[in-house]
């Protein structure tokens, strides 16, 4: 089936004369040009096309009753109805019935358009010809001539002043909207070496929030504490419990490997920061068994029977420890901040 | 005469309205070039279509969204219909993503149908840039636009990261607190850029209003300045076709934009926002009420970004602790590295059909697509740069393929520290072998003909299989591509016997030549010869 057998009046015969000149006997992977058009039943047959117009009427009158149904299911339905819909589970009602019937009233007349186009527009393939993109010769040459006239005209060649000082004014120009930026934000100055802790300050149980005792840390529990003074509806509240979260096991004095960890604890009783030293997570996962901690977002994992160092994982250096005591009323507190900056690593940390 | 009486008539109100419009805009101009022109077909150039409209229907939901969310990070009281949070205290921003998904009627279904068209809108565009990839659709004259949906989708996971990052929930915020120890790690500015980010010590109140303004108006306004061009190029330089009959680079073959091409992108459009729909109503996405609001101190197992940023992820968490402490500074080579790789990734992709075009020194127009097999070397390298996209993905998803098929998550990690490194490099070279395997099938399909699977009984009682000659068609498709033959640096040695000075740079491009275009890269095609010899034989019966 080559084009010579079948003329079509769409395909011009000298479209690719390169390929076209060819005889199929003297090559035989020349290209024959573009195939026939083979009609599809809905060209050939009446009925057929009818059952297609039907087809995509079917789909946009579908489409028309899918809105109505929208528009029902937004009035019927209350807001917070749940309702169980095999095998999805438990939905709220009004989101299953807008989304299905929304999605039914654009999917028809979506398929609808593509069955029309599919069944009853024409299918007959039709070749464009292309054009360089480049532009021809002539043209080039009247662009360049066209611009070294208006560069001569400005004369921005000859007046090197001009030229220099205005590069000097437009390059200059910018340093004013980057200036605007400065006060998008103080500057760091040690804000981030220190946090809320300080001698004296009683360690708060953020569960209970009442100052931690010595006996309510048991061996293998991990409990979470903050300062003394910070309250959870403070205006800085986000902003200090980001540094100064604490958490706080206890481990058998026996067990402890690192000296001044041992040092730095009550007896046994231990306290860490929070906030881990890779991106600044805070740490929650922790094995009894072994005291090591794991940080949920990076898998960084911390000895805390060993200076809480990295044992596996991408954090880059220990958990901060904070020294702690027992204060006269026999309650948990800080003998200080912490001595290096918590959470993650900056270029000022050194 | 008639003609005149017609013209006294009225024209009908359409042809008036179109006279109107071409009287100021010049339209018919336009629609001379365009109404008819001619779009080639083949279901992998719906991809791009896919991204086009999920982009759509993201903005139209999006400007729905605004009309409810509140930017603000101020706290409040909750006190809205959803009991479990009733008292907590949470950002405005949170509070306001609860009312929209759970007071506003249909507040839910446009949340979900935004957040599920985003992760679809980045998905088609990396599907789609493969295609444009895997075919060599990138070549000359198409290069810029390469880069210009590049952007779109680097642009992409940036709206869609400042966009997840809007509700205030406990993960966003872990996302965020991500990015800001990313950002804290650089060298010199790190800290500053991040006091400057979010206007003093993370978190601060302000990265969710500054978030949004770059959500919805900066990186959507520069994507769709993008996409329009993107748009106008793909008309300009009217689009690819496969090798085929009558097919050629000088023509483009396929049916009309008006009526088959109207009907078939335009109900598409329909198809893909029916599909999202149905999705959102039966699918939950960041349910953002089970997580509770972002507290620095607090954070949920599991904790994944959305999967666009999934590589960015396991960059961070394969990548080993290191830090460096010298004079009073730390550099945090375990994040910094990371942080460099990630953008990395990316522009090797980017940059690859430049370097492709420099290797071959071709200047020729290209608007015939290749199939993947004939471009070994191409296509090898492209399922590379896949697998080490996908060792990353399963990298940054460590803790939940740990949980899945019960493994250590220490070798897990331990598995991508090396895939990352073997793995681009194993994939090359299968993908090549494949791609030569299967030039190898063609050329036996062209020499010999198909496989009828019809047996056929021979007199002496051998059984043969007959092979069917192939049509002119299929002869012409299967061998219209080019096999290059690798630059030469040519002789070293001039006809006087003087050595000529050979740059570095040329002796690298003769190399890299041989090795995309030498002896061991393609299976020759079948001379006319050959196929005249083989076939000669067989074609008396």
């Amino acid at each position: 089936m080559s084009s010579q057998e079948n003329p079509r009046e769409n395909v011009p015969a000298e479209q690719d004369a390169a390929h076209g000149a060819v005889k199929v006997a003297d090559d035989p992977f020349a290209d024959p040009g573009l195939p026939a058009h083979k009609p599809r039943i809905q060209d050939i047959d009446e009925r057929a096309a009818k059952r297609s117009e039907r087809a995509v009427a079917f789909l946009f009158t579908l489409s028309m009753l899918a809105t109505i149904a929208f528009i029902a299911s937004y009035v019927i339905f209350p807001v917070d109805k749940i309702v169980f819909i095999w095998p999805i589970g438990n939905v709220s009602a009004l989101n299953f019935a807008l989304g299905t019937s929304l999605g039914v009233a654009l999917f028809c007349i979506g398929a609808g358009a593509v069955h029309w186009a599919r069944t009853l527009m024409s299918d007959v393939e039709v070749a464009d010809d292309r054009h360089a993109i480049a532009a021809p010769p002539e043209v080039r040459a009247k662009v360049m001539a066209d611009f070294a006239a208006g560069a001569e005209e400005s004369a921005m060649g000859r007046r090197k002043l001009i030229r220099t000082t205005m590069f000097g004014a437009l390059a200059l120009v910018p340093l004013s909207g980057v200036m605007l930026l400065r006060d998008l934000g103080p500057l760091p100055e040690k804000k981030l070496r220190t946090t809320l802790w300080a001698k004296g300050k009683q360690l708060i149980n953020m569960n209970t929030n009442e100052p931690l005792r010595p006996e309510d840390v048991v061996v293998g529990s991990l409990t979470f504490a903050m300062p003394e003074g910070l309250e959870e509806d403070s205006h800085d509240f986000q902003k200090q419990i980001a540094k100064a979260a604490l958490m706080i096991v206890r481990i058998q004095p026996d067990d402890i490997k690192d000296k001044r960890e041992l040092e730095w604890s009550h007896e046994g009783i231990v306290a860490y920061s929070k906030i881990c030293t890779h991106v600044g997570c805070p740490i929650s996962l922790y094995e009894q068994q072994t005291h090591h901690v794991l940080c949920p977002c990076h898998q960084s994992t911390f000895d805390l029977a060993d200076g809480a160092r990295v044992i596996f994982g991408p954090a880059g250096h220990a958990l901060p420890q904070l020294r702690i005591g027992v204060n006269a009323e026999g309650n948990l507190e800080a003998l200080g901040d912490f001595d290096e900056p918590v959470g993650p690593s900056f270029w000022e940390r050194g | 005469m008639s003609t005149t009486s017609e013209t006294n008539r009225k024209a009908p109100a359409g042809e008036r309205v179109a006279d109107w419009a071409d009287g100021r805009l010049g339209i018919y101009s336009l629609a001379k070039a365009n109404m008819r022109k001619i779009f080639p077909d083949h279901w992998s150039f719906m991809l791009g279509e896919i991204a086009l409209y999920s982009f759509i229907i993201i903005i139209l939901t999006g400007v729905y969204l605004t009309l409810f969310f509140h930017p603000s990070m101020n706290e409040v009281v909750y006190e809205g219909t959803y009991v479990p949070m009733q008292g907590i205290r949470m950002s405005e921003a949170y509070a306001s993503t609860l009312d929209i998904s759970f007071d506003v009627r249909g507040g839910l279904l446009i949340r979900q149908i935004h957040h599920w068209a985003a992760l679809i809108f980045i998905a088609a565009m990396l599907v789609h840039m493969m295609r444009v990839f895997f075919t060599g659709a990138f070549r000359k004259p198409r290069e810029i636009n390469w880069l210009f949906g590049f952007l779109l989708l680097v642009l992409g996971m940036f709206t869609g990261f400042t966009g997840y990052s809007l509700p205030d929930d406990l993960l966003s915020g872990t996302g965020v607190r991500f990015m800001e120890g990313a950002i804290l790690s650089m060298p010199i500015v790190g800290t500053y850029m991040s006091f400057f980010l979010f206007g003093g010590e993370f978190p601060g109140g302000d990265f969710v209003s500054r978030f949004y303004s770059i959500h919805v108006l900066l990186l959507p306004g520069i994507m769709m300045g993008l996409l329009v061009a993107h748009l106008i190029l793909v008309f300009y330089h009217k689009h690819t076709q496969f090798a085929g009959p009558g097919r050629t680079n000088n023509n483009v073959v396929g049916m009309p934009l008006l009526p088959v091409y109207m009907a078939k992108a335009g109900g598409f459009f329909f198809l893909v926002f029916g599909i999202i729909s149905i999705i959102s109503a039966v699918a939950s996405i960041n349910p953002i009420w089970a997580l509770g609001p972002y507290r620095p101190d607090q954070v949920s197992t599991g904790a994944q970004p959305d999967w666009y940023m999934g590589f960015s992820e396991g960059l961070i968490r394969a990548m080993p602790g290191w830090e460096i402490n010298f004079a009073g500074h730390t550099l945090a080579l375990g994040v910094f590295i990371p942080l460099m790789i990630f953008p990395m990734i990316l522009a090797v992709i980017a940059v690859y059909p430049f370097v492709e075009s420099w290797i071959t020194g071709d200047k020729r127009e290209h608007h015939i697509l290749d199939r993947p097999r004939n471009v070994p070397t191409r296509t090898g390298f492209g399922v590379a740069w896949l697998t080490w996209y996908v060792i990353l993905l399963i990298a940054g998803g460590n803790d939940l393929v740990a949980i899945f098929f019960h493994m250590s998550i220490n070798s897990i990690t331990w598995f991508a520290r090396i895939a990352f490194f073997v793995g681009p490099v194993l994939a090359f070279i299968i993908t090549k072998r494949i791609c030569l395997g299967l030039q190898r099938r063609d050329r036996d399909k062209i020499l010999h003909g198909r496989e009828s699977g019809i047996i056929k009984r021979l007199p002496h009682g051998e059984f043969v299989e007959i092979h069917e000659p192939l049509s002119q068609e299929e002869l012409y498709t299967l061998t219209a591509h080019e096999q290059y033959k690798p630059a030469e640096i040519g002789p070293t040695v001039d006809e006087n016997g003087v050595r000529r000075k050979v740059k570095l740079k040329d002796k690298l491009r003769a190399k890299l030549s041989k090795g995309y275009y030498g002896p061991d890269t393609y299976i020759p095609k079948p001379s006319v010869e050959e196929f005249k010899e083989i076939t000669g034989g067989h074609g008396h019966h």
